[in-house]
């Protein structure tokens, strides 16, 4: 069955009530009905929580095969977590038919690609996908297809129910012996563990995972001791190295700060950019680059930015402490000068993914933003983004906050290249909708400014302001001058992949490539 | 023209190619990687056979490693390298001729 | 294939930007930027051993590119070298607006790559005379003859200065006023302008030295240099902003050229404009003015192209 974006959704994943994407916001006023935990009471006066290891947590909690064990995704790179807690339940348990439902996996999460090859683990929910194991669930080889969430996405889905977590394991670089958690104050800080905060209420049995036990009690805990069943300290959590970049730097290609400073110019163009504004901005090269350029017009204009939210790094941190920036909401951190501002700068607070971007609770702050600037591996004449599967068809990505933040904002921008190397960012279809193009408003290419026809209001802001811009199919053929036309991917009828609209709806599936067959 | 000795052409930067020519038997041997095999492996192919034949070349081992080089770039270091594996880079090149 | 327009010998050249041409990655589309002329290089950005290659990646990239309105000017390697003649051979072929010489000394260097370059045109059956020339004065031998370059041939642009050669054979380095090059750069225009051709200054290295490079542009702007080479796009807007005429001057200098157009189509020599007596010498000013304006995106009207 077709969807809005014109996807072909096989009908047997209909089955049991899911709907194709209907289109943006079409969950409006609807009711869902949340789910509840099944959780242990701990009546008697306790001194801790602590438990030896892993293996007896999981024994504890009930662990057997089949169930479903959920991870954030804070430490990034640098996770050890996922893959420790996987071994001890399938090498030392000898548990299968597992399923992980993480806020995202990674690249440090190759070694899980090898459960996936032998079966013991069966099912992937996710937001993002990389690595070896994008490649083996490309490959088919995971034994149902991986669900793709966007952050609000999968808050959403927690809390109504799709996603029963019978475990849910959470990192913490610091926790005391009954598993009030902090994301600061250990060795491996991460800062905001936002993605945490809706598994360790929804979650059957929560277990904290810690290399940095203090004194009771950790306040004030980002998860609370109240949801925990039990701790575990081990010798590390992750690679700090990896988990938060010493401190992101602003963009010095030429080609980033030009498309940057376009992208401030669309911003100052459009009657939302006034004093007390809402602005999020991603951590790639041309997206935070706008931050420097917004900063600018914000002095020319003598305006402040009211607030900004998002996956949070040093230069917002900077807008805060010079004022600039009334309050900085933040959901995850990415650079140690975030790290060390969250709840320590006033005006620098934690919030949960739910908070953040949940389309289904009473109000997301993605809901009252202002602004959104934002990557995209590919965008097609439609509007719409692909930031999940790469020009080979293979998953190597993340819709992450993009569809969420793409549909609450006001002003949805997409910085991109052109092209990259020989493919073309802006094409005639992209592989995989990963947001709908009825959420995305402009276009910032280093050759040029599309608007979406859906947005004529916009078209006049660019006009009254002398800003040139084109049609997006006409970058879409300077594109294909530059690098040719692409020949199609060949795929195969299996279905690898889900992609679930934010609200639930089927937006995309990904199926399996077939692998280049140089004589065709 | 013919293959005399080994040559090299081109990086294995982005957006480059690294071509390597080396005598062969009968025949175009082609050893294709590229980072776009999916979308451009069939056109690089084209692109790199056809230069071949322009020059004349009809045995040869061919490498190309290709990293998301535009067809200009792939042609450039196909020449280059066949050039060189014949001594003649550096003067007289047939511009426009063979070489287009 | 992209056939180029013909060059033209006077045109708007504020910014002119080197590329490697040896890189792929940098050549296949440093237009974007919005420089007027392109430099790429096959001289001190290529290595000795990638002459070659990086010629065979010339001529595709000039083959291939749409440059559009973008200048695209070939710097080849100098006479005491055995590239040049390839590197002239190529530029023509490929179709390259311009050739810069490298460590140009006399008006004889200019003569020997003329008559190269007619030969190539020959060779490629390309129009005797299309390709363009200017030379870079890299030596106190080639200030000292800088009139006899400037004025050694009709296909001459015009010069450069190259600062780093320079400031060595005169034992000295860039300083905050620019007085290490205050005589040569001011003898260079001086010929320049005697010549009847263009002249722009040598390139600011230092890319963290934001104040260093605004101050050398404005002392550029204000010794009556027509432009500048750059070594990044990020120096192009701040040139660009100096080399902007005033919005009087745009009024004034369409005042002028409108009047003057009136005027002497009613056989009228010398006229006020403004209470200013105007006579035909004004009018080259006043049009490169508008040129500039129109380029600058602060003329839109038609009086000039």
């Amino acid at each position: 069955m077709k969807n809005a974006v014109g996807r072909d959704i096989p009908e047997y994943l209909l089955a049991g009530g899911k709907e194709v994407y209907q289109g943006k916001n079409y969950m409006d006023g609807k009711y869902i009905q949340k789910a509840a935990p099944r959780t242990r009471r701990y009546e008697k006066p306790q001194e801790s929580k602590l438990v030896g290891s892993l293996k007896e947590a999981l024994e504890q909690c009930g662990a057997k095969s089949g169930m479903t064990f959920s991870f954030h995704h804070h430490l990034r790179d640098g996770d050890f977590v996922v893959n420790m807690v996987m071994k001890a339940a399938i090498e030392e348990l000898g548990l299968e038919d597992l399923t992980i439902a993480a806020s995202s996996l990674g690249n440090a999460h190759d070694p899980i690609a090898q459960y996936i090859e032998e079966g013991k683990v069966v099912g992937i929910q996710t937001s993002g996908i990389r690595g070896r194991m994008g490649e083996v669930v490309s490959a088919g080889k995971l034994k149902t297809p991986a669900i793709i969430r966007s952050h609000g996405g999968r808050p959403r889905a927690i809390e109504g129910g799709e996603v029963h977590i019978d475990i849910a394991f959470i990192a913490a670089p610091t926790s005391d012996c009954v598993g009030n958690c902090r994301g600061i104050g250990g060795k491996s800080n991460c800062g905001s563990m936002g993605y945490a905060m809706t598994d360790a209420k929804y979650a059957d049995h929560v277990v904290v995972v810690t290399d940095c036990l203090v004194d009771f009690p950790n306040m004030p805990a980002s998860v609370e001791a109240i949801d925990v069943d039990a701790v575990v300290v081990v010798d590390s959590i992750g690679n700090p190295k990896k988990i938060a970049s010493a401190a992101a730097r602003i963009s010095q290609n030429p080609r980033d700060l030009m498309m940057a400073e376009n992208v401030a110019k669309v911003i100052a163009a459009t009657p939302y950019f006034k004093d007390g504004f809402s602005f999020q901005t991603g951590v790639g090269g041309p997206s935070l680059a706008a931050n420097l350029f917004l900063e600018q017009y914000m002095d020319e204009r003598g305006i402040k930015m009211g607030w900004a939210i998002g996956g949070i790094c040093g230069p917002m941190v900077e807008l805060l402490k010079k004022g600039k920036v009334g309050k900085v909401i933040d959901v995850q951190d990415f650079d140690l000068d975030a790290v060390n501002s969250i709840n320590q700068t006033p005006g620098h607070y934690e919030m949960s993914a739910s908070q953040y971007a949940n389309p289904a609770n009473k109000g997301a702050f993605v809901n009252k933003l202002d602004f959104v600037v934002l990557a995209a591996l590919e965008i097609d004449t439609g509007f719409n983004v692909n930031v999940l599967t790469g020009s080979d068809g293979v998953l190597r990505g993340a819709p992450g906050g993009h569809p969420d933040t793409a549909a609450g904002s006001k002003v949805c921008i997409i910085v991109t290249p052109l092209t990259r190397g020989r493919m073309a960012t802006v094409c005639e279809h992209v592989v995989t909708v990963t947001t709908p193009g009825d959420c995305v408003d402009v276009l910032v290419t280093d050759y040029g400014i599309a608007v979406n026809p859906l947005r004529p209001d916009l078209v006049e802001c660019l006009d009254k302001a002398g800003i040139p811009h084109v049609s997006i199919e006409s970058l879409k053929e300077k594109a294909y001058s530059l690098v040719g036309r692409p020949d199609d991917l060949q795929w195969e009828d299996k279905v690898v992949a889900v992609l679930e609209a934010r609200d639930g709806t089927i937006l995309d599936v990904v199926r399996k490539i077939k692998p280049y067959d140089p004589e065709n | 023209m013919e293959i005399l000795k080994p040559a090299m052409a081109g990086t294995l930067e982005s957006s480059d190619a690294q071509v390597t020519v080396e005598p062969g038997a009968s025949g175009i041997e082609l050893n294709l990687q590229s980072s776009v095999m999916n979308q451009y492996g069939r056109q690089i192919k084209a692109t790199v056979l056809e230069t071949l034949e322009r020059l004349e070349v009809s045995d040869a081992k061919v490498t190309v490693v290709d990293k998301g080089a535009l067809d200009c770039t792939l042609k450039a270091r196909v020449e280059c390298a066949v050039f060189r594996s014949c001594g003649k880079s550096e003067a007289n090149i047939p511009w426009g001729g063979a070489v287009r | 294939m992209i056939p180029r327009p013909k060059p033209e010998r006077f045109r708007l050249r504020r910014t002119m930007m080197f590329m490697n041409a040896q890189k792929p990655g940098l050549i296949k589309d440093a237009y974007i930027y919005g420089c007027d002329s392109i430099m790429l290089d096959l001289e001190d950005a290529v290595a000795e051993n990638q002459k070659d290659a990086a010629r065979f990646s010339l001529y595709h990239a000039l083959k291939t590119i749409d440059y559009g309105d973008t200048e695209v000017i070939v710097r080849i390697n100098g006479l005491d070298t055995p590239h040049w003649q390839e590197d002239i051979r190529v530029c023509v072929a490929g179709g390259a607006d311009g050739i810069r010489i490298a460590k140009c000394e006399s008006a004889q260097d200019v003569k020997t790559v003329e008559a190269a370059v007619e030969a190539a045109e020959k060779e490629f059956g390309v129009e005797v005379g299309r390709t363009l020339l200017m030379a870079a004065l890299e030596s106190p031998k080639g200030i000292l003859n800088a009139y006899e370059i400037c004025a050694a041939s009709d296909r001459m642009l015009g010069v450069a200065i190259s600062g780093g050669d320079f400031r060595k054979c005169m034992q000295t380095k860039p300083q905050p006023d620019g007085v290490d090059m205050l005589a040569a750069r001011g003898q260079m225009l001086i010929a320049a302008r005697a010549a009847g051709v263009q002249c722009f200054d040598t390139v600011f290295t230092d890319l963290d030295d934001n104040e260093g490079f605004e101050a050398e542009v404005r002392q550029n702007k204000a010794m009556g240099f027509d432009g500048k080479s750059l070594i990044n796009p990020k120096q192009i807007r701040f040139v660009h902003q100096v080399f902007a005429p005033t919005e009087k001057e745009v009024i004034q200098a369409e005042k002028i050229v409108r009047a003057y157009r009136e005027q002497s189509a009613a056989g009228v020599g010398v006229f006020t404009v403004d209470g200013k007596m105007i006579d035909i010498a004004f009018i080259p000013g006043a049009e490169r003015t508008l040129k500039l304006a129109k380029a600058c995106g602060m003329y839109e009207g038609d009086l000039v192209e």
